[in-house]
Order: structure tokens, then sequence, then C-alpha cells
């Protein structure tokens, strides 16, 4: 139990990556990830969204009619997106203001219902909910990755703080623009299976299309 | 009862929407008192901020003692004192078509349609009792979104002493650096009436030269962000001239309203 618990929790950080490896969530990992702070806000609304709503779930799993499953479990998800997003405005009102309406997106962000859909609905409460919470991980790691990069090269910040001191400041650092518009995020999140694929080389999928060699001898 | 039957599906409807509607209603409801002071305590940081009145670490409300709200009827651009500040919410009084006027489509530069028959101003006095700063609350059209904001001036109701972004959905990293402090900060010292009494403040592309012509016209564009910087002159020029904030102002520049202290408060 204690390993499989593990796992679960663990799996989806580098082995199962919701958007490295399952390519999911990838709309708010490209929004929210301008600034380090904003992400990890995010990323602690993802966790606790997905915790909350694979482990509610999976309580009434044994009672959900399987003909308006999906229906019930987006209302499970949205009730929970709505309730973290009033929190949010009530204890972190700066963060929720740059938020804005990514916050309610998670109830779209698929990695949520997929969670729901393929695990919740077969798993007790417990396991679920540490599923959720490994998932939500496994997404938290890319976005921290990526707002930090973004942040240091974006606006030579980290959480704020200043580490390379800008021209317009006096410094030697000129910011690299594109670092806060969304195509970065699309170019690091690619590097970065990149590098996953070179380490585990048993993500990296089979080539759908194979070039053929064509010899002069061979009439074509 | 089996999971399939139109009745356990109906019932597992309800008892969920049930369930989930407590849980979002009550947390909407007991968080609310704490939403509503936040969005308050910002609104007022903002108003202070425009002004450079804000201090780091300073407790907002304490400092906001120190200013004092105003309710102005644009038309004749003198105060209302019948209405009190306090209460009167000026976006909501926009809405309403019977507290608010259709601006004509040749004055509607900010692009927003209707504003408020009155409106709010924030005025910060000096030692003696005078006017030190007027905080004007402006909102127009950006390249995305309605920026809401507010403007401060001298006493001379000409000269900027600031400007704040409090809320706004321009891209992030370009057209957002409206709220940037470093880029609010080059609105100081600029000027906004020329010869003509018209608003002729405006952002340009680029880099203002301090020599050049109307320099004090003019201030640095937002690089990348033509069309916010563009919504920016559009609505400060609306709003500072004869259909916003104008009537108001050319009262206070001729010394008509200078005094304020009969009223006390």
């Amino acid at each position: 139990m204690a390993s499989e618990a593990r796992e679960v929790l663990f799996e989806p950080l580098v082995d199962n990556n919701p958007i490295a490896l399952q390519i999911l969530g990838i709309c708010s990992a490209l929004a929210v990830t301008t600034k380090l702070d904003t992400s990890l806000v995010m990323c602690l609304a993802v966790i606790v969204v997905l915790a909350l709503s694979n482990a509610a779930i999976s309580f009434i799993r044994q009672h959900i009619p399987s003909n308006v499953r999906i229906i019930v479990q987006m209302t499970i998800i949205a009730s929970l997106v709505i309730i973290v997003d009033q929190f949010l405005k009530a204890f972190a009102y700066d963060l929720s203001k740059q938020l804005s309406v990514f916050v309610g997106l998670i109830i779209t962000n698929c990695i949520v219902l997929g969670r729901a859909e393929a695990f919740a609905m077969k798993n007790p409460v417990w396991i679920s909910f540490l599923d959720g919470v490994g998932n939500g991980l496994g997404y938290s790691l890319i976005l921290i990755v990526v707002g930090t990069f973004r942040e240091l090269f974006g606006s030579g910040s980290l959480l704020g703080y200043q580490i390379l001191p800008l021209t317009s400041a006096g410094g030697w650092y000129v910011p690299n623009g594109l670092m806060l518009l969304a195509p970065s995020a699309f170019i690091i999140i690619g590097l970065f299976i990149w590098v996953l694929r070179v380490w585990k080389t048993e993500q990296v999928e089979k080539p759908q299309y194979q070039i053929r060699q064509v010899h002069r001898t061979e009439v074509v | 009862m089996p999971n399939e039957t139109p009745q356990k599906m109906l019932i597992v409807a309800l008892l969920l929407c049930l369930v989930c509607s407590v849980l979002v209603s009550s947390a909407a409801v007991f968080l609310k008192p704490l939403q509503e002071r936040n969005k308050e305590l910002d609104m007022k940081k903002n108003i202070l901020a425009s002004a450079d009145l804000l201090q780091e670490g300073a407790d907002v409300e304490q400092l906001f003692q120190s200013v004092e709200p105003r309710v102005v009827e644009f038309a004749t651009g003198e105060y209302a004192d019948s209405i009190d500040p306090a209460t009167f919410e000026q976006r909501a009084a926009a809405k309403n078509p019977q507290t608010s006027t259709a601006i004509p489509r040749t004055q509607d530069i900010a692009r927003i349609g209707r504003r408020a028959k009155y409106g709010l101003v924030y005025l910060v006095r000096n030692e003696r009792g005078g006017l030190k700063y007027i905080i004007l609350p402006v909102h127009g059209k950006g390249l995305w979104s309605t920026m809401y904001g507010f403007i401060a001036l001298q006493d001379d109701a000409n000269t900027v002493a600031g400007i704040t972004f409090y809320q706004q959905g321009e891209t992030a990293g370009l057209g957002a650096e409206v709220s940037n402090p470093e880029w609010n900060a080059k609105w100081r010292q600029k000027q906004v009436y020329g010869e003509e009494g018209q608003p002729t403040l405006q952002v340009v592309k680029g880099t203002v030269e301090p020599t050049a012509p109307n320099a004090e016209h003019k201030v640095d564009g937002i690089a990348g962000a033509t069309l916010t910087s563009r919504g920016v002159t559009n609505l400060v020029r609306y709003w500072l001239g004869s259909h916003g904030y104008g009537p108001y102002l050319s009262r206070i520049r001729e010394g008509e309203l200078n005094d304020l202290n009969v009223e006390g408060g």
C-alpha cells in the first residue's frame, strides 16, 4: 500500500508528467508563467482543485450513473474552482488580480477532468486524493521551471527580487521581451520535453512515418 | 437502487447540485466582507500612489485619512455636496440610464459609451488647508480591455503629479506596463493643457527629448504597445477635456472653487 501510494504520488512528476508526457493543460502553462509568483499560486490552486475533485468524485463513484458522469464531474470541479477563486480574492487579492481569468479556467484544464475520468472513477478515495496531488505536482514542476526561466530572462528578477540588473535601472542586462510573450513558454516546454526524453528514452514516441529509401534499381 | 434508472439519475443530480450550491454560496457569502475590503484597500492604495503619497510599510487606511473625497457635477463643474461621496458609486451610476448620459460619438475618444452625470474627485490638502493635489478617476479602452486608473494633478490643475492604473487586461509585459510605477513616474511634471485650453498631453512613440518643442506635453510611449498607449492618451484627453472634468478643473484654475474650507470635510 505504501509503495502504491508513493508511486501514485511521484509517478506524475517525471515518468508520467501531465504536461510533458500527456500534453494536457498547456494553455494555462502559457498564460500564468510570466512571473514565478503567479505560477506558484496557480500551482497551489491546481493541486487543491485536483486533489479535492479526485477525492470527491471517488467518494461518490459508485453512485454516479455512467451516462451523466461527465456533467457530475464538471459540477464538482467547477464548484471547487469557484471556491478556490473566492479564497484567493479574499486572501491574496493582488495575485488573484494578476491571475484574472486563469483561476476560473482551471475548470477547463484537461488534467482535472482527465484524472477524474481515468483514475478517480475507478479507485478508492485516499489513493485518488494522492493521485490528484501527484498530478498537481507534475503540473507544478513544469510551471515552476517555465516561470523561473521567463521571469529571470524576461524581467531579470525572481519572485520580484532583482537578480540581473536591468539596463533601464543602470545595470547590464537587456531583458528578453520574447520571454514575456506566450510563444516563449511553448519553446521552454518543448525544450523541457526534449531534455526529459533524452533522459527517459522510453517516453520517446515511435515515428508515425518513416521515410522510405528508394533505390535506383527499383521501378518507381 | 441500480445506478442507471432515471430516478437515481435525478436523485444524484439534485443532491449534487444542492451540496455544491451550498458550498459555493457559503464561500461567497462568508468571504465577501474580506474581498470588499481588499477591493477598497486596493483602490485607496492606487489613489495614494497616483499622487506618490504611498509609503512603504505604512498603513494605507491611515494615509488615506488625508484624502478628501468629493462629488462633482460634470456639466457645471461644481461640487455636488448633496451626494455623499462615501456611498456614491461612479461605475454603477455610469451604467444606469437615469444617472448617466450618453457620450456623443465625436466626443467619445475614450470609447466608453456612457458616463455618470456626477464624478468623484479626491482632494489632498497642504498644511494650510489649501489645495495640494486633485486626484481624478479615469477610464477608457486600451487594446483589449477597459483600463481604470487615477490621474493626480497639482494645485494648478494643469501639472500632472502622477497616474496609476488599478484595473486593466492589456498584454502582460507590453500594454500591461501602464501599471508599471516606472512608466507612471514619467508622467510627473507634464502639462495637460495647451495654449487653447484643450488637453494636449499625449503618449508618443519612442522617447521624448527634454529639449524637443512641447516636450512638457509628451510622455514616452511603451515599446510594443502602440494601441494601449493611444488608449491612454485618449482617456486622459477625454476625462480632462470639456466633456469630462474639464469644466471643474477650469473653475479651479480660475480660483472659483479654491475656498474649500467652508465645507470642512
